[in-house]
């Protein structure tokens, strides 16, 4: 296993596409972080009785995955895409270890790359809103830290199971991105739907980060909890990862 | 050495490779023949467990290859189409594949100096030539120094000298005492490089035998006769026992005979003879009516 994590993080790392959308995923998620603080700063908002700094701090991060997104899929696509399928089973055959090894490394990364977008976009936000800022002492603030890590490291290893199932990353980001898009600015938005699209993957995670809105709110509301949210976040990741092995099994190469 | 055994792959209805068994021996470039299609590709990708068969198994050294610890150190391959992520360099295309298999870090530069890449290594593959992208190809596959070489279609739109290379360096394998699988549509090159040849065709197994043995039972040559009356000239050969086959435009063609012989019988038997002249079929001719039979054979026309 050792060897195949080995073999993952050079072929992670010596592609231009990985250093662009992590760097990206930083970039989008700590600099929208303080604009949008800045402009709740001026606005009407932050003077509202049920106005949520929290929801101010991580709202950025909606955006900011969406270069994690990328990131995930071409983790996985760029095996396809490139015909290196073939060089990496030649090399490790037995599929299920260097599909595991694959997801391992990938994940891993993608979990460092969100604790330090995390720990920038904090004190980005803070620094935008100013006097109505927080703090990570302020109730729900680290629940909701440690959900965005949680939130944005699932969601990409989500979407390598995706990727390995669909076997293309055209079709990838075809499929996922307007469905990340739609989710929540689109489709979300009609009553109706919402009661469906509210346990869509790029959804679930909303609650914990306060990106949902104010729960006892009922325009708002989900009809899950915060670690309820995380908690089907990974029974998509898990569901992912099984359909994308069982394809990464029987196909042929 | 590897080891065919009754190799059956179907797609939906389409049989691409149906009950192939045939075993490719160390120490010698075998050569692995077929018409575009015959389903060369799909044997190598078989053999490689890249994809799964129908029926029947490959074993390398006796072995399945996904069996095979670091299977790169028992087995190289080279694919003509690809492989590479045009974005990764050379060297870390090489690095993660020799990490894989815990083959250690300095023959990655050991390969690339041996294909002649040293000095590209730092390149992306996307700005790699064709011919260099081979060697690359080549080099991945040397990697871990395996007895067993499989190389599909290796010299596929290269230049003269970059054949010529190739072939030196198949020999050159060979003559170690490794195992060397090469296949080609292309038999003019075949019978300079290979010492044994697997013909297939619509997937089934045409011809398994020495290069030497095919050539003399091949392209064996032959006397070319345009006569007068080629009915006549014929009943003429025939009768002295000479098989006698038509050729283009009523031209005949007399197998197992002297010309001299063929122009004394014609003038015995006092025929004109417009043209005759000693020729040998070429191995391209061979190779093509070897695999034009097998079609025949398979859609039930006539011979």
């Amino acid at each position: 296993m050792r060897a195949v994590l080995a073999s993952e993080w050079t072929k992670i790392r010596s592609v231009r596409s990985t250093a662009v959308t992590l760097l990206l995923t930083l970039v989008l998620g700590s600099g929208l972080a303080y604009l949008f603080g800045r402009s709740f700063r001026g606005s009407a908002a932050v003077q509202r009785e049920d106005f949520d700094p929290l929801f101010a701090t991580f709202y950025s991060l909606t955006l900011g995955r969406l270069a994690l997104v990328v990131f995930g899929v071409l983790v996985v696509s760029g095996e396809y895409s490139s015909g290196t399928i073939r060089a990496s089973l030649m090399a490790m055959p037995r599929r299920g270890l260097f599909y595991a090894g694959k997801v391992l490394t990938g994940g891993l990364l993608a979990l460092a790359v969100s604790l330090v977008t995390v720990a920038v976009t904090f004190p980005a936000a803070q620094a935008g809103l100013g006097p109505y800022g927080t703090s990570l002492g302020a109730e729900g603030a680290l629940e909701a830290a440690v959900g965005a890590c949680l939130d944005l490291t699932l969601l990409c290893v989500f979407v390598m199971g995706v990727a390995a199932m669909l076997r293309n990353s055209t079709l990838t980001l075809g499929v996922l991105l307007p469905v990340f898009f739609l989710g929540s600015q689109g489709l979300g938005n009609i009553p109706g739907l919402r009661a469906v699209t509210q346990y869509l993957p790029d959804q679930v995670g909303m609650v914990i980060t306060h990106v949902a809105g104010p729960q006892d709110d009922p325009r708002w509301a989900r009809d899950y909890g915060a670690w309820e949210g995380i908690a089907l976040l990974g029974l998509w990741t898990a569901a992912s990862l099984i359909g994308g092995y069982l394809i990464l099994r029987r196909r042929d190469a | 050495m590897i080891d065919v055994r009754n190799l059956t792959k179907r797609y939906g209805d389409r049989t691409a490779v149906d009950g192939l068994s045939f075993t490719v021996s160390p120490g010698q470039v075998t050569g692995f023949l077929g018409p575009n299609g015959a389903g060369k590709s799909t044997t190598m990708r078989l053999m490689l467990d890249l994809d799964r068969p129908t029926a029947g198994e490959v074993r390398i050294e006796g072995v399945r290859y996904r069996r095979l610890p670091d299977p790169l150190r028992r087995v190289g391959a080279m694919f003509e189409a690809g492989g590479v992520h045009r974005g990764r360099t050379a060297y870390h295309h090489l690095l993660w594949l020799a990490q894989s298999n815990k083959i250690p870090r300095e023959r990655v530069r050991e390969v690339l100096d041996l294909v002649g890449l040293d000095r590209v290594a730092g390149k992306r593959a996307g700005v790699l030539s064709l011919g260099m992208g081979r060697r690359l190809g080549i080099a991945a596959a040397l990697l871990g120094d395996p007895p067993v070489l499989l190389f599909d279609e290796p010299i596929n739109g290269l230049d003269p000298e970059g054949i010529l290379w190739i072939r030196n360096l198949l020999r050159g394998f060979a003559a170690e005492g490794r195992t060397v699988l090469v296949s080609s549509h292309v038999m003019s090159e075949m019978a300079l490089t290979a010492d044994h040849l697997i013909v297939i065709g619509r997937g089934r197994l045409l011809a398994d035998t020495g290069m030497r043995e095919f050539i003399e039972a091949n392209a064996a040559s032959y006397v070319h006769v345009r006569a007068a009356e080629p009915g006549r000239m014929r009943d003429v050969l025939a009768a002295a026992g000479i098989e006698v086959r038509s050729g283009p435009d009523g031209a005949l063609e007399a197998h197992g005979v002297e010309a001299a012989k063929v122009g004394e019988l014609a003038a015995a038997s006092g025929l004109a003879v417009h043209e005759i002249g000693t020729r040998s079929a070429s191995l391209e001719e061979a190779f093509m009516r070897l695999t034009g039979d097998a079609v025949e054979h398979r859609t039930g026309g006539p011979r």
